[in-house]
């Protein structure tokens, strides 16, 4: 598929249909996180949609390239995207958090197929995909294996473990995506922990760094595409994105890290993002 | 006497062979590298002490360095067997799962990936190094762990066939490795089988039974025939801490009307608390337990460890009889 004007904006239009399904789920939830959903979700757009080999209807076909969530509190924009994808209905969003459910508040591996890992305690991501890629590289297969980190776990030291590791051993299959959207839940990181600065922390332990606006669909599908042309070094995608993106009035507020909408809240915010789509959709046509 | 049907040494009366659990590991890791392919080897900088060394020398593409980094060493393993490779992971057991529990719980027993989590340097008898790489809490650490299986071989000849079997198991294994050199009681016949404890001793009509794992089954044989003029004594060996083996342990307890059990680990959480949860619900007989009762280890050789912390000869025979005078 060709990167085309068009393709951007269907791209752009699942990522406000995740969002959606996010509000959706997390109101029927009760409880979750919001602000990193909808911060990540132009880039899940683009995961699901445009960048990964994959087959929803074979979640474990070998050839698949390997999407890990490392911070899994964010894991209902990957839901939502699953299920646009195709790896379930739709519908069946509503049930995240709920006893029974395959969703489960933080994602679990073996409950629902196409989620690879099991994720929630920070900062393992990386170690598991350095892991998969070695194993993958072992073999001599192609596959890609990518990473979604947030910035916030940046303060566990397992990450710099995992870093040392794949910049030492050359993991160019690799490309870790880092959700720099500056809070967590205490507050702003730089308040919290300060992590700058991470361009050149990671390149210091042998990483290739791409810093690149999250929202930017395009030009997160070219720093991929960079990505994959870069040998000998894994690769960082330095997202910056803008925590709650796509409703006004919690952008950027970090008291929405762990809490999901009321009901009210979310009539509110889902007529916002249908104008929203609406506007998106009448700047490009 | 000893059981016939497990091929021991014949006899236990003098001190038999003395070799290391972890040259076991090694032996069969070694042998591992060439019948299964899918076998890979990670350590965190103590390929030497952890016996991984020789199989990094013979399948180097196939050994992974971490450093000295625990916490990526089960990151990365998980990834690995996630995957599909079989990795064997090796560290002292204070540093892994001891420093790297979160991570074994989460991306290995919850994930449900087949990794072979190898803790060498268990027990007291680690000796000089004193308390901090003494690792008297793995056990408990791993066997609450859903989908883990525990093993914890006696000698050097039952810790080749433990990674021999861990590797065919289909889940994640942890095993428990000593430093030094203890006796070698099993042979290259004796049975061994995850799950499956094993009778060694069979007192006639016998009055208490003791059940042993790890490194102290000389100990507890010894202490069974010393006493065997006095009470009869049955000795099993509990190989396998998780799944434990309920029907032996149960029949054993049952048989005897007393129970004892040996361990090099804390008392509280291990391998005592294990069959005393079995035994509570199934022959609820006096019970006594040898092992470490919460306290940290210190410097000192092996066998002064072993008598300071009551693990002996002697402290064996002293429970028997305890266990023993209960039963009136």
């Amino acid at each position: 598929m060709a990167l085309t004007q068009k393709t951007i904006q269907t791209l752009e239009q699942k990522a406000e249909a995740i969002r959606e399904t996010i509000i959706e789920m997390l109101v029927a939830a009760g409880s979750g996180h919001t602000a990193g959903p909808l911060g990540m979700a132009d880039i899940f757009a683009a995961f699901y949609f445009y960048i990964l080999k994959h087959d929803p209807a074979h979640p474990d076909w070998d050839e698949r390239d390997r999407l890990i969530l490392s911070n899994g509190h964010i894991v209902p924009v990957r839901y939502a995207a699953m299920a646009h994808a195709g790896y379930f209905p739709v519908s069946e969003c509503l049930t995240l958090r709920k006893f029974g459910s395959r969703l489960q508040g933080h994602p679990e591996r073996l409950r629902l197929p196409g989620l690879e890992t099991t994720s929630g305690p920070l900062g393992s991501g990386l170690s598991q995909a350095a892991g998969i890629a070695y194993g993958l590289r072992m073999d001599g297969k192609k596959n890609r294996v990518y990473c979604a980190m947030s910035d916030g776990e940046q303060d566990a030291g397992q990450v710099w473990e995992a870093a040392m590791f794949a910049g030492a051993n050359k993991l160019s299959n690799l490309t870790a995506v880092m959700d720099r959207n500056n809070i967590q839940i205490n507050g702003m990181t730089e308040h919290v922990m300060p992590l700058e600065n991470l361009r050149a922390k990671y390149e210091a332990f042998g990483w290739h760094v791409i810093e690149v606006d999250g929202h930017n669909i395009a030009e997160f599908i070219h720093a991929i595409d960079q990505a994959k042309a870069i040998y000998e070094r894994p690769t960082l995608i330095l997202a910056h994105t803008i925590p709650g993106k796509g409703i006004k009035e919690i952008e950027f507020d970090y008291t929405w890290h762990g809490k999901p909408p009321t009901k009210e809240e979310a009539r509110k915010f889902l007529h916002e993002l249908r104008t929203l789509r609406g506007k998106v959709l009448g700047e490009h046509e | 006497m000893l059981s016939l049907q497990q091929k021991l040494i014949s006899n236990i009366r003098d001190v038999p062979e003395q070799a290391m659990t972890r040259d076991g590991f090694g032996d069969a890791l070694l042998e591992l590298g060439e019948t299964n392919k899918d076998v890979v080897a990670l350590c965190a900088d103590l390929a030497e002490s952890t016996r991984m060394l020789a199989f990094k020398e013979k399948f180097p593409d196939r050994y992974i360095e971490l450093g000295v980094a625990e916490q990526n060493l089960a990151g990365v393993a998980s990834g690995l067997a996630n995957y599909g490779k079989i990795p064997f992971i090796a560290s002292y057991a204070s540093f892994s799962p001891g420093r790297n529990n979160e991570q074994i719980r989460t991306t290995i027993s919850l994930n449900n990936v087949p990794v072979k989590i190898v803790g060498s340097h268990a027990g007291l008898s680690v000796g000089p190094d004193g308390a901090t790489h003494q690792a008297l809490e793995d056990i408990a650490l791993m066997r609450v762990q859903p989908n883990m299986c525990v093993l914890s071989p006696a000698d050097r000849e039952q810790a080749k066939k433990a990674t021999r079997a861990a590797a065919e198991h289909p889940g994640p294994v942890y095993i428990r490795l000593a430093r030094e050199k203890t006796p070698t009681v099993t042979t290259k016949d004796t049975p061994f089988e995850i799950g499956k404890a094993q009778l060694l001793w069979q007192g006639e009509n016998p009055q208490v039974a003791v059940f042993v794992t790890g490194t102290l089954l000389w100990n507890a044989l010894r202490a069974a025939e010393e006493l065997q003029s006095e009470i009869a004594v049955t000795v099993v060996n509990v190989h396998t801490i998780k799944p434990l083996d309920e029907k032996t342990i149960t029949q054993a307890a049952r048989a005897a009307g007393a129970a004892v059990t040996v361990e090099e680990h804390q008392v509280a959480g291990g391998f005592g608390s294990a069959v005393a949860e079995v035994l509570a619900r199934t022959a609820p007989v006096p019970l006594e337990f040898v092992g470490v009762h919460d306290r940290f280890g210190q410097s000192g050789e092996m066998q002064q460890l072993w008598n300071e912390y009551g693990l002996g000869v002697p402290h064996i025979k002293e429970a028997i009889k305890n266990a023993f005078a209960r039963k009136f």
